[in-house]
């Protein structure tokens, strides 16, 4: 008796359908699928680089990774050259970048008069719409001349004679080179970092910074006690997500490098990055291994851009919920 | 007295300096912005020419215009956004409206937010093996099917934005008059934050407009005219790279006359829909 009522029901609920139920279906299905489109393009990227990459690895093993022979003639390829080259360019596009950046964000939050304040941050922001490869043939033309000319005569003449530090800045001043690079690409991703920083800052309670101000703090010591500490794990996702741009970028760099095989202390010299390896090499790379050591490469790089811009995300979401509460 | 009057000053003079270093930093962030752009101005204009757009890229030694790489950017952007656009919005409706509160939606954010700041050199040789492989040659699809890869994310993020500014009244008073949920976000959602999907969608083509490196090994290059999209394709990057990093004077000018434009059209796009967004924002 119960089971026949039980099937009524359902019945008569199933002939009362929601009006529109079919096509509110369909529309989250589709949307649905949309969205794990994002996941799954992710998926496929790593996956299939990974593919690509399997020939280098399997025949060279974990060499791949420590050797610096890379010789397209004899088809034995190792990437520590270019690694060394994308590490050492974005370890200093860090080093001249972070504290400009930091300095930007302090001016246009504490510094500037109120109505100067959106112009100037606006126009820093516009440095990251410029396409990279106008960096690449602005550093290629016109700051690769003027660092030769100006600022790594200097570099030379007075770093250079120095114990330990000398050994960086020793050489030829060819403009072209990792110090180069490392300013370009600082350039390149101050607008990221500022922007980060700027917008944390302007987080920060107005209380915590009055109270300071009340008990006779300068505004320096204002931001150094207060806002920064209370900001930190953003400023550090900020700084992260401006690494995560520095690993990766190919066209600035790749035209300021210099394209060399070549390990070099000095960082006058010329050498060679991931990114500019493969956008140089690829369509001339003529068998399998070859190919397969540059897709190797862009392995390499996706997988470590991937861990920093994670841990930069996870850093900036605790911040962001700080926010919304 | 002294002492603490001293200290005063001291901390006072610390202040200044950490100040000034903070506006001599602003002041180098600024130079630079002008230098990189005057540069491009003043290179740019004096290569600008009409023969730009009636004439193809020519062999090294000899004038030329740019037209042909004119055309294939335009054709591999444009396929770009018309793959790139409906799965970005539907993706952005599914994280702001159809994901609230689940975990998946939070790891799809994430995901995405990813895939916006990853190398794009990466989504080249992602689209090569996916594509270029498979079909055995390079092409302007492949070209396309790149820049949809760099253009998807950022429409995925600011519709989801868009759509979460909408207010949940406006919903609620959709649902209750018993309308369907998907007309409630097609009919309304997406009319009420329009102007801000698209204003995503205009700053989604300025960053695509200058991307090189995935192009550099999808689309390739074409010397001639061309559109065919199953073919290789000149486009302005691939074109100012090749030319910029050649050893000839006359191809140096089209690249700048090249870069000018392309910059000149990829600002304006980016501050003209920053500007809009900040204004919605409001």
């Amino acid at each position: 008796m119960s089971q026949v009522l039980a099937s009524q029901r359902a019945e008569s609920v199933g002939v009362k359908r929601r009006h529109g139920a079919t096509g509110d279906m369909v529309f989250s299905a589709i949307v649905l699928c949309c969205g794990m489109f994002v996941l799954i393009a992710l998926l496929a990227a790593t996956f299939s680089m990974g593919w690509g990459g399997l020939l280098a690895f399997r025949t060279f093993g974990l060499e791949f990774i420590y050797g610096t022979e890379w010789d397209p003639v004899a088809q034995k390829f190792a990437g520590l050259v270019p690694i060394y080259g994308t590490l050492v360019t974005s370890a200093l596009a860090m080093i001249i970048g972070v504290p400009i950046s930091l300095g930007i964000a302090v001016f246009v939050t504490e510094v500037a008069p109120r109505w100067a304040r959106g112009p100037i941050g606006g126009a820093i922001e516009l440095l990251a719409g410029i396409p990279s490869i106008i960096y690449g043939m602005w550093g290629l033309f016109t700051f690769a001349p003027f660092m030769s000319d100006y600022i790594q005569p200097v570099l030379i003449d007075w770093l250079g004679p120095l114990p330990l530090v000398g050994a960086l800045f020793s050489g030829i001043p060819m403009g072209i080179g990792m110090l180069t690079s490392g300013i370009v690409l600082a350039i390149m991703i101050i607008p990221y970092i500022a922007s980060v920083m700027r917008d944390v800052f302007l987080v920060v309670p107005a209380q915590l910074k009055e109270s300071a101000y009340a008990l006779g703090s300068t505004k320096w010591e204002v931001v150094r006690d207060i806002v920064i500490p209370h900001t930190r794990t953003a400023v550090v996702g900020g700084i992260f997500l401006g690494l995560g741009r520095a690993l990766g970028e190919t066209m600035a760099v790749t035209f300021v490098l210099g394209n060399t095989h070549n390990i070099a202390i000095s960082l006058m010299e010329p050498g060679n990055s991931i990114a500019a390896a493969i956008a140089n090499e690829f369509t001339e790379a003529d068998t399998d291994l070859y190919l397969s050591s540059l897709i190797g490469l862009g392995f390499i790089l996706f997988v470590v851009t991937f861990i920093v811009l994670a841990a930069a995300k996870l850093m900036l979401l605790r911040i962001a919920r700080q926010k919304g509460e | 007295m002294t002492t603490s009057n001293s200290l005063y000053r001291y901390r006072q003079i610390k202040s200044a300096i950490a100040l000034s270093l903070a506006t001599v930093a602003t002041v180098i962030g600024l130079i630079f912005l002008v230098w990189i752009l005057w540069t491009t101005l003043i290179n740019g204009i004096e290569a600008l020419s009409p023969r730009l757009l009636t004439e193809m890229t020519p062999p090294p030694g000899e004038d030329g215009g740019l037209a042909n790489a004119f055309m294939g950017s335009l054709m591999i952007v444009v396929m770009a956004v018309v793959l790139g656009t409906p799965i970005g919005i539907l993706a952005g409706t599914y994280l702001s409206e159809y994901s609230r509160g689940k975990k998946i939606g939070d790891l799809v954010r994430f995901v995405n937010d990813i895939l916006l700041s990853a190398p794009s050199i990466i989504i080249g040789l992602f689209v090569y093996e996916l594509v270029v492989r498979q079909s055995g040659r390079f092409s302007g699809y492949a070209g396309g099917i790149a820049l949809g890869f760099i253009f998807l994310p950022v429409v995925v993020r600011t519709t989801d934005e868009m759509l979460r500014l909408v207010p949940d009244v406006m919903r609620e008073a959709a649902l209750s008059l018993g309308i369907p949920r998907w007309k409630v976000t097609v009919h309304v959602l997406y009319r009420a934050a329009s102007a801000g999907i698209l204003t995503g969608v205009l700053l989604a083509v300025a960053r695509i407009s200058g991307e090189t490196a995935p192009l550099l090994f999808t689309a390739l290059n074409n010397q001639y005219w061309s559109t065919d999209m199953s073919g290789p394709m000149a486009n302005i990057p691939v074109v100012i790279f090749q030319y910029a990093m050649s050893p000839y004077d006359e191809w140096h000018t089209l690249a700048w006359a090249g870069a000018f434009v392309m910059t000149a059209i990829v600002l304006l796009l980016s501050v003209g829909s920053r500007i809009i967004l900040s204004r919605r924002g409001k």
